[in-house]
């Protein structure tokens, strides 16, 4: 499972209309981070969990999805347990580990044209003040693609890398993957117009 | 079929190694009415240049390109909509996460319903061989298999002229003739820079670009002997 890629099926998450998901989205992730107290933290977890259970998301290509959110996670809650305290640390990584299941599981079960075709439904009265809706619903979802691609990015600059036998140095991975993520950049941009998205 | 004309069309950019400008591609002066034409010619030597023209993502710096009397610097818009372009490398192409979306946002434009919008992209997967990948990530696919999506998502909204460059450059053996066959089995006006010699004898006309000029311009297997001859050349 990629992050970002919708998955078909017939569940009660798939049949709910985009709005009433991405609503549902937009207050627990409120809810979530508003709320104290990791007792708290661990019920929306298990909120998201049974959500994802509903949504039928597949195990192990969660855990696969989830695994750079939990790095991320862990150094965030060893953080704020040498900053604050203990309960706050695990109230850190059960907000994140949450937030980002119930983004995954809202990708998983609505297709990202769907998406696109509510997001420039919502946004068609500030046509009149100049905002093109077309052009920010592309702009929305190409956020949401270039997760992956730009991951894929980071492994192949990576493997190069270490192909060099410089795997250790982070001058040698981070330059030519900054260059890689700009060119990458430009030429989806020239794709775009080449296909007359922005025009 | 189309005319695609170039009038003295010269592409210069500013060189900081120069000191000043430098010439891309030389001034042009074509029109192009044939069915398939080919473009080879070394790597640098301005090949992609003069085809990135015919749909304005190069715009020339002096001189104009019309296609069918359209200028493509001012009349941009309505031009790509009639041309379109596919890339070496279709990864930058493929903009949404599965095949069906990525073809579906060609279409947001001509189909409004989501419906048959959705109809329609699966149709055109299905004319490519990819009907059974349409829910499939676009980084799941082969290289043969993305750049027919990215020829999938341009052919979908039928423009009169396809222009593509190096789209064999990537392939195997296999693919390179998957693809090959489906260029010149399109009813649409062919643009192809390529570097596979036998593709492009292929084709209705083949125009030599060396050193950012047109050094030939005529039939396929003349001009495929006047570049190896050049290329072989000291």
């Amino acid at each position: 499972m990629t992050v970002g890629l919708y998955r078909a099926g017939d569940t009660v998450l798939h049949r709910l209309p985009v709005g009433v998901k991405l609503f549902g989205l937009a207050v627990l992730s409120v809810a979530i981070v508003a709320v104290r107290g990791p007792l708290l933290a661990a019920g929306f977890l298990a909120l998201a969990v049974a959500l994802a259970l509903i949504g039928r998301l597949d195990l192990p290509s969660t855990a696969r999805a989830l695994r750079a959110v939990l790095v991320i996670a862990f150094v965030v809650a060893l953080l704020q347990w040498w900053l604050f305290t203990f309960d706050r640390a695990v109230e850190s990584l059960l907000d994140l580990v949450s937030l980002a299941l119930l983004a995954l599981t809202l990708t998983v079960t609505t297709p990202t044209t769907e998406t696109l075709d509510a997001v420039v439904r919502w946004i068609r009265p500030l046509q009149r003040f100049g905002l093109d809706p077309e052009r920010v619903a592309l702009t929305i979802a190409m956020a949401i693609q270039a997760l992956p691609g730009t991951l894929a990015l980071a492994q192949e600059t990576r493997d190069a890398a270490r192909a060099r036998g410089l795997g250790r140095s982070p001058r040698a991975y981070l330059t030519p993957f900054v260059i890689r993520v700009v060119a990458r950049a430009h030429e989806t941009g020239d794709a775009l117009k080449a296909r007359g998205l922005g025009d | 079929m189309p005319e695609l004309r170039f009038e003295a069309a010269e592409v210069r950019v500013e060189s900081p190694d120069l000191d000043g400008e430098r010439t891309i591609l030389g001034a042009t002066t074509l029109t192009l009415t044939e069915q398939r034409i080919g473009i080879i010619g070394s790597n640098g030597s301005g090949k992609s240049t003069l085809a990135r023209m015919i749909n304005g993502l190069i715009t020339p710096t002096s001189g104009r390109v019309n296609v069918d009397g359209l200028d493509v610097a001012r009349r941009g818009a309505e031009v790509r909509r009639r041309v379109g372009f596919t890339f070496t490398d279709p990864a930058a192409q493929l903009v949404m996460p599965t095949c069906v979306e990525d073809v579906e946002l060609s279409l947001r434009r001509t189909v409004k319903d989501r419906v048959r919008r959705k109809q329609v992209a699966l149709e055109t997967l299905a004319r490519f061989g990819l009907a059974e990948r349409a829910e499939v990530s676009v980084h799941a696919l082969s290289g043969g298999q993305r750049q027919l999506l990215a020829l999938a998502g341009v052919l979908a909204t039928e423009p009169d002229v396809l222009v593509t460059d190096e789209p064999t450059t990537l392939l195997d053996l296999r693919n390179t003739r998957m693809v090959g066959e489906l260029l010149f089995s399109l009813p649409q006006q062919l643009v192809l820079v390529t570097h596979d010699l036998d593709l492009v004898r292929r084709c209705d006309r083949v125009l030599v670009v060396e050193d950012g000029q047109v050094c030939y311009d005529g039939e396929a297997d003349a001009a495929v002997e006047h570049y190896v001859r050049t290329v072989s050349e000291p």
